[in-house]
Protein backbone atom coordinates (compact mmCIF):
# COMPACT_ATOMS: atom_id res chain seq x y z
CA UNK A 1 0.00 0.00 0.00
CA UNK A 2 1.39 3.12 -0.87
CA UNK A 3 2.13 5.85 1.85
CA UNK A 4 0.12 8.50 3.12
CA UNK A 5 0.25 11.36 0.98
CA UNK A 6 -0.52 14.71 3.39
CA UNK A 7 0.75 17.10 1.55
CA UNK A 8 -2.13 16.06 -1.01
CA UNK A 9 -4.57 17.39 1.21
CA UNK A 10 -2.94 20.48 2.82
CA UNK A 11 -2.84 22.42 -0.19
CA UNK A 12 -3.15 21.98 -4.29
CA UNK A 13 -6.32 21.61 -6.52
CA UNK A 14 -7.96 18.24 -4.51
CA UNK A 15 -7.40 20.13 -1.37
CA UNK A 16 -9.34 22.96 -3.27
CA UNK A 17 -11.91 20.51 -4.38
CA UNK A 18 -12.64 18.81 -0.66
CA UNK A 19 -13.09 21.92 0.93
CA UNK A 20 -15.92 23.33 -1.35
CA UNK A 21 -17.65 19.63 -0.80
CA UNK A 22 -16.82 20.43 2.53
CA UNK A 23 -18.63 24.04 2.63
CA UNK A 24 -20.97 22.73 0.85
CA UNK A 25 -22.01 20.18 2.90
CA UNK A 26 -22.16 22.78 5.58
CA UNK A 27 -24.33 25.09 3.34
CA UNK A 28 -26.69 22.02 2.97
CA UNK A 29 -26.66 21.71 7.00
CA UNK A 30 -27.75 25.12 7.86
CA UNK A 31 -30.22 25.84 5.19
CA UNK A 32 -32.24 22.73 5.55
CA UNK A 33 -31.58 23.09 9.64
CA UNK A 34 -33.01 26.88 9.19
CA UNK A 35 -36.11 25.63 7.03
CA UNK A 36 -36.79 22.64 9.26
CA UNK A 37 -37.41 24.16 12.83
CA UNK A 38 -40.32 26.65 11.82
CA UNK A 39 -41.87 23.39 9.56
CA UNK A 40 -41.17 21.14 12.25
CA UNK A 41 -43.13 23.33 15.02
CA UNK A 42 -45.93 23.79 12.60
CA UNK A 43 -46.70 20.07 12.31
CA UNK A 44 -46.01 19.29 16.10
CA UNK A 45 -49.10 21.94 16.57
CA UNK A 46 -50.89 20.32 13.96
CA UNK A 47 -50.83 17.30 15.41
CA UNK A 48 -51.30 18.53 18.94
CA UNK A 49 -54.42 20.43 17.66
CA UNK A 50 -57.47 19.78 19.00
CA UNK A 51 -59.32 19.95 15.57
CA UNK A 52 -58.99 16.24 14.28
CA UNK A 53 -58.45 16.65 10.64
CA UNK A 54 -55.61 19.02 11.27
CA UNK A 55 -54.03 16.32 13.72
CA UNK A 56 -54.52 13.75 10.24
CA UNK A 57 -52.72 15.82 8.27
CA UNK A 58 -50.00 16.24 10.58
CA UNK A 59 -49.95 12.44 10.98
CA UNK A 60 -49.84 11.38 7.69
CA UNK A 61 -47.24 13.91 6.78
CA UNK A 62 -44.90 12.68 9.97
CA UNK A 63 -45.56 8.79 8.80
CA UNK A 64 -45.20 8.77 5.17
CA UNK A 65 -42.14 10.84 5.71
CA UNK A 66 -40.59 8.60 8.13
CA UNK A 67 -40.93 5.76 6.62
CA UNK A 68 -39.63 6.16 3.03
CA UNK A 69 -35.52 6.45 2.77
CA UNK A 70 -33.98 9.79 2.27
CA UNK A 71 -31.99 8.49 -0.79
CA UNK A 72 -36.08 7.69 -2.36
CA UNK A 73 -37.01 11.02 -1.14
CA UNK A 74 -33.96 12.44 -3.35
CA UNK A 75 -34.88 10.78 -6.28
CA UNK A 76 -38.43 11.47 -6.20
CA UNK A 77 -37.50 15.55 -5.77
CA UNK A 78 -34.96 15.08 -8.54
CA UNK A 79 -35.83 13.20 -11.18
CA UNK A 80 -39.81 12.80 -10.56
CA UNK A 81 -40.89 16.43 -8.97
CA UNK A 82 -39.98 18.32 -11.96
CA UNK A 83 -41.80 16.53 -14.80
CA UNK A 84 -44.75 17.54 -12.64
CA UNK A 85 -43.95 21.52 -12.83
CA UNK A 86 -45.51 23.94 -15.63
CA UNK A 87 -42.68 24.13 -18.25
CA UNK A 88 -41.88 28.02 -17.81
CA UNK A 89 -41.28 26.81 -13.27
CA UNK A 90 -39.00 23.39 -14.96
CA UNK A 91 -36.66 25.67 -17.30
CA UNK A 92 -36.60 28.51 -14.09
CA UNK A 93 -35.45 25.86 -11.90
CA UNK A 94 -33.34 24.13 -14.21
CA UNK A 95 -31.72 27.49 -15.25
CA UNK A 96 -30.38 27.72 -11.19
CA UNK A 97 -28.45 24.68 -9.03
CA UNK A 98 -31.41 22.07 -9.10
CA UNK A 99 -29.22 19.42 -7.66
CA UNK A 100 -28.91 21.65 -4.12
CA UNK A 101 -32.30 23.04 -4.49
CA UNK A 102 -33.89 19.39 -4.72
CA UNK A 103 -31.42 17.97 -1.65
CA UNK A 104 -32.89 20.90 0.52
CA UNK A 105 -35.90 20.27 -0.45
CA UNK A 106 -35.55 16.44 0.42
CA UNK A 107 -33.83 17.24 3.59
CA UNK A 108 -35.55 19.58 5.12
CA UNK A 109 -38.47 17.75 4.67
CA UNK A 110 -37.10 14.65 5.81
CA UNK A 111 -35.47 16.18 9.00
CA UNK A 112 -38.80 18.73 10.30
CA UNK A 113 -41.01 14.99 10.07
CA UNK A 114 -38.19 13.64 12.73
CA UNK A 115 -38.37 17.12 14.77
CA UNK A 116 -41.96 17.26 14.63
CA UNK A 117 -41.93 14.01 16.94
CA UNK A 118 -39.50 15.22 19.14
CA UNK A 119 -41.00 18.86 19.71
CA UNK A 120 -44.55 17.17 20.21
CA UNK A 121 -43.47 15.04 22.79
CA UNK A 122 -41.58 17.97 24.15
CA UNK A 123 -44.73 19.70 24.06
CA UNK A 124 -46.70 16.73 25.57
CA UNK A 125 -43.77 16.20 28.46
CA UNK A 126 -45.11 19.15 29.80
CA UNK A 127 -48.05 18.77 32.22
CA UNK A 128 -51.61 19.98 30.95
CA UNK A 129 -52.52 21.31 33.89
CA UNK A 130 -49.91 24.37 32.85
CA UNK A 131 -51.86 24.47 29.53
CA UNK A 132 -55.14 24.11 31.49
CA UNK A 133 -54.38 26.89 33.42
CA UNK A 134 -53.37 29.26 31.18
CA UNK A 135 -56.67 28.79 29.22
CA UNK A 136 -58.46 29.49 32.38
CA UNK A 137 -56.19 33.00 32.91
CA UNK A 138 -57.93 33.86 29.34
CA UNK A 139 -54.52 32.97 26.97
CA UNK A 140 -56.39 31.59 23.92
CA UNK A 141 -54.51 28.20 22.25
CA UNK A 142 -51.80 30.13 20.61
CA UNK A 143 -50.94 32.42 23.57
CA UNK A 144 -50.97 29.59 26.01
CA UNK A 145 -48.54 27.75 23.44
CA UNK A 146 -46.14 30.58 23.27
CA UNK A 147 -45.97 32.01 26.90
CA UNK A 148 -46.37 28.99 28.80
CA UNK A 149 -45.82 25.72 27.15
CA UNK A 150 -43.14 26.30 24.37
CA UNK A 151 -40.61 27.93 26.84
CA UNK A 152 -40.63 24.99 29.16
CA UNK A 153 -41.17 22.92 26.65
CA UNK A 154 -37.86 24.02 24.71
CA UNK A 155 -35.64 23.02 27.80
CA UNK A 156 -36.78 19.31 27.24
CA UNK A 157 -36.95 19.44 23.29
CA UNK A 158 -33.38 21.35 22.58
CA UNK A 159 -31.12 18.00 23.52
CA UNK A 160 -33.21 15.43 20.93
CA UNK A 161 -33.36 18.30 18.20
CA UNK A 162 -29.66 18.77 18.38
CA UNK A 163 -29.47 14.85 17.87
CA UNK A 164 -31.51 15.73 15.14
CA UNK A 165 -29.27 18.07 13.95
CA UNK A 166 -26.58 15.24 13.87
CA UNK A 167 -28.47 13.26 11.63
CA UNK A 168 -28.91 16.28 9.49
CA UNK A 169 -25.25 16.20 9.40
CA UNK A 170 -25.05 12.62 8.51
CA UNK A 171 -27.56 12.96 5.47
CA UNK A 172 -26.11 15.46 3.61
CA UNK A 173 -23.56 13.01 2.43
CA UNK A 174 -26.84 11.36 0.70
CA UNK A 175 -27.29 14.44 -1.59
CA UNK A 176 -24.14 12.93 -3.18
CA UNK A 177 -26.50 10.45 -5.22
CA UNK A 178 -28.28 13.23 -7.52
CA UNK A 179 -24.98 14.66 -7.79
CA UNK A 180 -24.66 17.65 -5.62
CA UNK A 181 -21.09 18.51 -5.19
CA UNK A 182 -21.31 18.26 -1.29
CA UNK A 183 -18.06 16.51 0.88
CA UNK A 184 -18.98 12.82 -0.02
CA UNK A 185 -19.15 13.66 -3.98
CA UNK A 186 -15.67 15.31 -4.12
CA UNK A 187 -13.83 12.81 -2.09
CA UNK A 188 -14.93 10.50 -4.57
CA UNK A 189 -14.00 12.56 -7.40
CA UNK A 190 -10.74 13.02 -5.94
CA UNK A 191 -10.61 9.13 -5.08
CA UNK A 192 -11.12 8.95 -9.09
CA UNK A 193 -8.52 11.15 -10.25
CA UNK A 194 -5.89 10.18 -8.19
CA UNK A 195 -6.75 6.58 -6.68
CA UNK A 196 -5.64 8.16 -3.41
CA UNK A 197 -8.78 6.46 -1.95
CA UNK A 198 -7.00 6.71 1.51
CA UNK A 199 -6.41 10.21 1.47
CA UNK A 200 -9.59 11.71 0.58
CA UNK A 201 -11.95 9.46 2.44
CA UNK A 202 -9.80 9.81 5.44
CA UNK A 203 -10.54 13.78 5.15
CA UNK A 204 -13.85 13.24 4.66
CA UNK A 205 -14.24 11.32 7.58
CA UNK A 206 -12.32 13.35 10.05
CA UNK A 207 -14.70 16.42 8.56
CA UNK A 208 -17.52 14.43 9.30
CA UNK A 209 -16.41 13.50 12.59
CA UNK A 210 -15.09 16.42 14.31
CA UNK A 211 -18.23 18.42 13.44
CA UNK A 212 -20.27 15.48 14.93
CA UNK A 213 -18.08 15.75 17.86
CA UNK A 214 -18.72 19.52 18.58
CA UNK A 215 -22.74 19.11 17.62
CA UNK A 216 -22.37 15.93 20.36
CA UNK A 217 -20.58 17.98 23.06
CA UNK A 218 -22.46 20.83 22.00
CA UNK A 219 -26.06 18.84 23.85
CA UNK A 220 -23.69 17.42 26.40
CA UNK A 221 -23.34 21.44 27.25
CA UNK A 222 -26.47 22.13 26.74
CA UNK A 223 -27.70 19.66 29.22
CA UNK A 224 -25.22 20.80 31.68
CA UNK A 225 -26.02 24.07 31.73
CA UNK A 226 -29.81 23.88 30.95
CA UNK A 227 -31.08 20.84 33.07
CA UNK A 228 -34.91 20.15 32.22
CA UNK A 229 -36.63 21.16 35.45
CA UNK A 230 -38.98 18.74 37.27
CA UNK A 231 -42.52 20.21 37.68
CA UNK B 1 -52.73 9.06 -12.49
CA UNK B 2 -51.97 7.68 -16.25
CA UNK B 3 -49.12 5.68 -15.79
CA UNK B 4 -49.40 3.45 -12.69
CA UNK B 5 -51.34 1.29 -14.03
CA UNK B 6 -48.78 0.52 -17.08
CA UNK B 7 -45.81 0.49 -15.15
CA UNK B 8 -46.83 -1.80 -12.92
CA UNK B 9 -48.18 -4.31 -15.31
CA UNK B 10 -45.24 -4.28 -17.20
CA UNK B 11 -42.71 -4.02 -14.77
CA UNK B 12 -44.25 -6.26 -11.70
CA UNK B 13 -41.80 -8.81 -11.50
CA UNK B 14 -38.24 -7.00 -12.30
CA UNK B 15 -39.27 -4.94 -9.67
CA UNK B 16 -40.05 -7.67 -7.00
CA UNK B 17 -37.28 -9.43 -8.09
CA UNK B 18 -35.06 -8.49 -10.73
CA UNK B 19 -33.90 -10.37 -13.52
CA UNK B 20 -34.50 -13.75 -11.05
CA UNK B 21 -34.83 -16.43 -12.94
CA UNK B 22 -32.53 -15.41 -15.61
CA UNK B 23 -29.91 -13.56 -13.61
CA UNK B 24 -28.72 -12.56 -10.21
CA UNK B 25 -31.50 -12.24 -8.05
CA UNK B 26 -32.56 -8.49 -7.28
CA UNK B 27 -35.18 -5.79 -6.44
CA UNK B 28 -37.36 -5.93 -3.20
CA UNK B 29 -36.30 -9.59 -2.64
CA UNK B 30 -32.74 -8.55 -2.45
CA UNK B 31 -33.63 -5.62 -0.37
CA UNK B 32 -35.90 -7.51 2.37
CA UNK B 33 -32.92 -10.40 2.24
CA UNK B 34 -29.92 -7.73 3.13
CA UNK B 35 -32.04 -6.11 5.67
CA UNK B 36 -32.49 -9.24 7.36
CA UNK B 37 -29.35 -10.75 6.99
CA UNK B 38 -27.96 -7.81 7.89
CA UNK B 39 -29.80 -7.35 11.35
CA UNK B 40 -29.45 -11.02 12.27
CA UNK B 41 -25.47 -10.89 11.86
CA UNK B 42 -25.55 -7.20 13.87
CA UNK B 43 -27.13 -8.72 16.64
CA UNK B 44 -24.31 -10.75 17.87
CA UNK B 45 -21.76 -8.48 17.43
CA UNK B 46 -23.81 -5.42 19.22
CA UNK B 47 -23.78 -7.76 22.19
CA UNK B 48 -20.67 -8.40 22.05
CA UNK B 49 -19.86 -4.55 21.77
CA UNK B 50 -22.70 -3.99 24.38
CA UNK B 51 -20.54 -6.13 26.84
CA UNK B 52 -17.39 -4.35 25.95
CA UNK B 53 -18.83 -1.00 27.03
CA UNK B 54 -20.16 -1.72 30.18
CA UNK B 55 -17.58 -4.11 30.79
CA UNK B 56 -14.86 -3.12 34.01
CA UNK B 57 -12.17 -3.48 32.35
CA UNK B 58 -10.86 0.07 30.92
CA UNK B 59 -8.99 -1.94 28.07
CA UNK B 60 -11.66 -2.87 26.64
CA UNK B 61 -14.48 0.08 27.36
CA UNK B 62 -12.31 2.41 26.04
CA UNK B 63 -11.49 1.15 22.42
CA UNK B 64 -15.07 -0.07 21.92
CA UNK B 65 -16.40 2.71 23.36
CA UNK B 66 -13.80 5.18 20.79
CA UNK B 67 -15.16 2.78 17.61
CA UNK B 68 -19.14 3.10 18.76
CA UNK B 69 -18.30 7.05 18.99
CA UNK B 70 -16.90 6.60 15.03
CA UNK B 71 -19.38 4.75 13.45
CA UNK B 72 -22.18 6.45 14.87
CA UNK B 73 -20.72 10.06 14.12
CA UNK B 74 -19.93 9.18 10.29
CA UNK B 75 -22.37 8.50 7.62
CA UNK B 76 -23.74 5.24 6.91
CA UNK B 77 -22.63 6.26 3.01
CA UNK B 78 -19.00 6.59 4.44
CA UNK B 79 -18.94 3.42 5.86
CA UNK B 80 -20.01 2.22 2.59
CA UNK B 81 -17.05 3.92 0.94
CA UNK B 82 -14.33 2.43 3.16
CA UNK B 83 -15.96 -1.01 2.51
CA UNK B 84 -16.31 -0.50 -1.25
CA UNK B 85 -12.99 0.73 -1.96
CA UNK B 86 -10.31 0.19 0.87
CA UNK B 87 -11.35 -3.47 1.85
CA UNK B 88 -10.23 -4.94 -1.04
CA UNK B 89 -6.61 -2.78 -1.58
CA UNK B 90 -6.43 -4.22 2.36
CA UNK B 91 -7.51 -7.55 1.96
CA UNK B 92 -6.67 -8.42 -1.89
CA UNK B 93 -10.08 -9.59 -2.00
CA UNK B 94 -12.27 -7.82 -4.48
CA UNK B 95 -16.20 -8.19 -2.54
CA UNK B 96 -19.16 -8.15 -4.82
CA UNK B 97 -21.75 -5.47 -3.65
CA UNK B 98 -23.76 -7.72 -1.86
CA UNK B 99 -21.02 -8.46 0.29
CA UNK B 100 -19.45 -4.78 0.67
CA UNK B 101 -23.15 -3.34 1.65
CA UNK B 102 -23.41 -6.26 3.88
CA UNK B 103 -20.39 -5.91 6.06
CA UNK B 104 -21.46 -1.94 6.15
CA UNK B 105 -24.59 -2.32 6.85
CA UNK B 106 -23.38 -5.38 9.73
CA UNK B 107 -20.66 -2.50 11.48
CA UNK B 108 -23.22 0.19 11.21
CA UNK B 109 -26.17 -1.18 13.06
CA UNK B 110 -23.97 -3.26 15.02
CA UNK B 111 -22.64 0.35 17.07
CA UNK B 112 -25.92 1.60 17.14
CA UNK B 113 -27.34 -2.06 18.52
CA UNK B 114 -25.00 -1.85 20.93
CA UNK B 115 -26.32 1.33 22.82
CA UNK B 116 -29.62 -0.44 22.65
CA UNK B 117 -28.24 -3.17 23.97
CA UNK B 118 -26.55 -1.29 26.36
CA UNK B 119 -29.56 0.50 27.87
CA UNK B 120 -31.57 -2.71 27.67
CA UNK B 121 -29.26 -4.09 29.91
CA UNK B 122 -28.67 -1.29 32.33
CA UNK B 123 -32.34 -0.46 32.84
CA UNK B 124 -32.41 -3.83 34.45
CA UNK B 125 -33.15 -3.55 37.96
CA UNK B 126 -29.15 -4.35 39.17
CA UNK B 127 -30.86 -6.63 42.02
CA UNK B 128 -31.47 -8.85 39.01
CA UNK B 129 -27.67 -9.22 38.40
CA UNK B 130 -26.96 -9.70 42.20
CA UNK B 131 -29.11 -12.26 43.01
CA UNK B 132 -27.87 -14.19 40.03
CA UNK B 133 -24.71 -13.93 41.73
CA UNK B 134 -25.60 -14.77 44.72
CA UNK B 135 -27.14 -17.68 43.87
CA UNK B 136 -23.19 -19.11 42.20
CA UNK B 137 -23.94 -17.85 38.89
CA UNK B 138 -20.85 -16.79 36.77
CA UNK B 139 -20.71 -13.26 35.27
CA UNK B 140 -21.78 -14.42 31.80
CA UNK B 141 -23.76 -17.20 32.45
CA UNK B 142 -25.38 -14.87 34.81
CA UNK B 143 -25.76 -12.29 31.64
CA UNK B 144 -26.64 -15.33 29.39
CA UNK B 145 -29.60 -16.89 31.83
CA UNK B 146 -31.23 -14.11 33.72
CA UNK B 147 -30.27 -10.68 32.21
CA UNK B 148 -30.16 -10.59 28.58
CA UNK B 149 -33.32 -12.90 28.25
CA UNK B 150 -35.23 -9.79 29.82
CA UNK B 151 -33.37 -7.25 28.82
CA UNK B 152 -33.92 -8.79 24.78
CA UNK B 153 -37.53 -8.87 25.87
CA UNK B 154 -37.75 -5.61 26.87
CA UNK B 155 -35.94 -4.23 23.66
CA UNK B 156 -37.82 -5.88 21.15
CA UNK B 157 -39.36 -2.66 19.93
CA UNK B 158 -35.93 -0.96 19.92
CA UNK B 159 -35.36 -4.10 17.45
CA UNK B 160 -38.33 -3.69 15.65
CA UNK B 161 -37.53 -0.22 14.71
CA UNK B 162 -33.80 -0.76 14.02
CA UNK B 163 -35.09 -3.28 10.78
CA UNK B 164 -36.85 -0.47 9.82
CA UNK B 165 -33.98 1.54 10.04
CA UNK B 166 -31.88 -1.07 8.29
CA UNK B 167 -34.53 -1.85 5.27
CA UNK B 168 -34.16 2.25 4.99
CA UNK B 169 -30.38 2.02 4.69
CA UNK B 170 -30.24 -0.89 2.30
CA UNK B 171 -31.11 2.05 0.05
CA UNK B 172 -28.01 3.09 -0.01
CA UNK B 173 -26.92 0.35 -1.92
CA UNK B 174 -28.01 1.89 -5.01
CA UNK B 175 -24.79 4.32 -4.86
CA UNK B 176 -22.75 1.27 -5.25
CA UNK B 177 -24.78 0.05 -8.06
CA UNK B 178 -26.64 -3.00 -6.02
CA UNK B 179 -29.46 -4.21 -7.45
CA UNK B 180 -31.80 -3.60 -4.75
CA UNK B 181 -35.59 -2.34 -5.21
CA UNK B 182 -33.80 1.55 -5.59
CA UNK B 183 -31.72 0.57 -7.91
CA UNK B 184 -33.90 -1.41 -10.24
CA UNK B 185 -36.29 1.48 -9.98
CA UNK B 186 -33.73 4.19 -11.25
CA UNK B 187 -33.54 0.63 -13.82
CA UNK B 188 -37.56 0.82 -14.39
CA UNK B 189 -37.49 4.89 -15.08
CA UNK B 190 -34.55 4.70 -17.28
CA UNK B 191 -36.36 2.26 -19.06
CA UNK B 192 -39.56 3.82 -19.63
CA UNK B 193 -38.34 7.68 -20.10
CA UNK B 194 -41.89 9.19 -18.97
CA UNK B 195 -43.58 9.56 -15.75
CA UNK B 196 -40.80 9.58 -13.60
CA UNK B 197 -42.71 10.63 -10.48
CA UNK B 198 -44.88 7.85 -10.80
CA UNK B 199 -42.18 5.20 -10.54
CA UNK B 200 -40.85 7.10 -8.14
CA UNK B 201 -43.98 7.33 -6.06
CA UNK B 202 -44.26 3.42 -6.36
CA UNK B 203 -41.10 3.15 -4.87
CA UNK B 204 -41.96 5.52 -1.91
CA UNK B 205 -45.57 3.64 -1.34
CA UNK B 206 -43.28 0.27 -1.24
CA UNK B 207 -41.15 1.42 1.20
CA UNK B 208 -43.98 3.24 3.01
CA UNK B 209 -45.94 -0.32 3.30
CA UNK B 210 -43.22 -2.02 4.48
CA UNK B 211 -41.99 0.31 7.09
CA UNK B 212 -45.25 1.28 8.23
CA UNK B 213 -46.66 -1.75 9.14
CA UNK B 214 -43.51 -2.88 10.67
CA UNK B 215 -43.28 0.61 12.67
CA UNK B 216 -47.02 -0.03 13.80
CA UNK B 217 -45.90 -3.73 14.81
CA UNK B 218 -42.87 -2.27 17.32
CA UNK B 219 -45.93 0.20 18.78
CA UNK B 220 -48.36 -2.41 19.39
CA UNK B 221 -45.28 -4.66 20.73
CA UNK B 222 -44.25 -2.04 23.11
CA UNK B 223 -47.52 -1.23 24.51
CA UNK B 224 -48.15 -5.47 24.95
CA UNK B 225 -44.75 -4.94 26.76
CA UNK B 226 -45.39 -2.67 28.95
CA UNK B 227 -48.82 -4.01 30.31
CA UNK B 228 -46.97 -6.89 31.49
CA UNK B 229 -44.20 -4.97 32.87
CA UNK B 230 -46.77 -3.29 35.00
CA UNK B 231 -48.27 -6.60 35.86
CA UNK B 232 -45.17 -8.36 36.93
CA UNK B 233 -44.84 -6.75 40.45
CA UNK B 234 -47.95 -7.75 41.24
CA UNK B 235 -47.53 -11.49 40.61
CA UNK B 236 -44.34 -11.01 43.08
CA UNK B 237 -46.37 -9.86 45.63
CA UNK B 238 -49.60 -12.70 44.94
CA UNK B 239 -46.66 -15.48 45.19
Amino acid sequence: MPEFDVSMLLSGQYHDMLLAGLSLSLMLLFVSLLLSLPLATIVALLRLSPFAPLRAIGFVFVESIRNIPLLAHMLFWYFGAPELLPDSWRKWLYAGDIEATCAVIALTLYTSAYMAEDIRSGIRSISTVQFEAARALGFSFMGAMRRVILPQALRVTTPPLISQTLNLWKNTSIATVIGVAELMYQAGQVESATFRSFESFAFATAAYLSLSLMITGLAAWFQHRYPARAL
Amino acid sequence: MSGFLEIIDTYWLYFLVGQYPYGPLGGLALTVILASLALVLALPLGVVLAFARISPWRAVRWPVSALVFVVRGTPLLMVVFWAYFFLPSVTGVKTDQFTTMLIALVVFDAAYLAEIIRAGIQGLPKGQMESARSLGLGYFPAMRLVVLPQALRNMLPSLVNQFVSTIKETSLGYIIGLAEVSFITSQINTQVMVWPAQIYLVLGLTYFTMCFGLGRFAYWLERRLSRRAIAAPLQEVSA
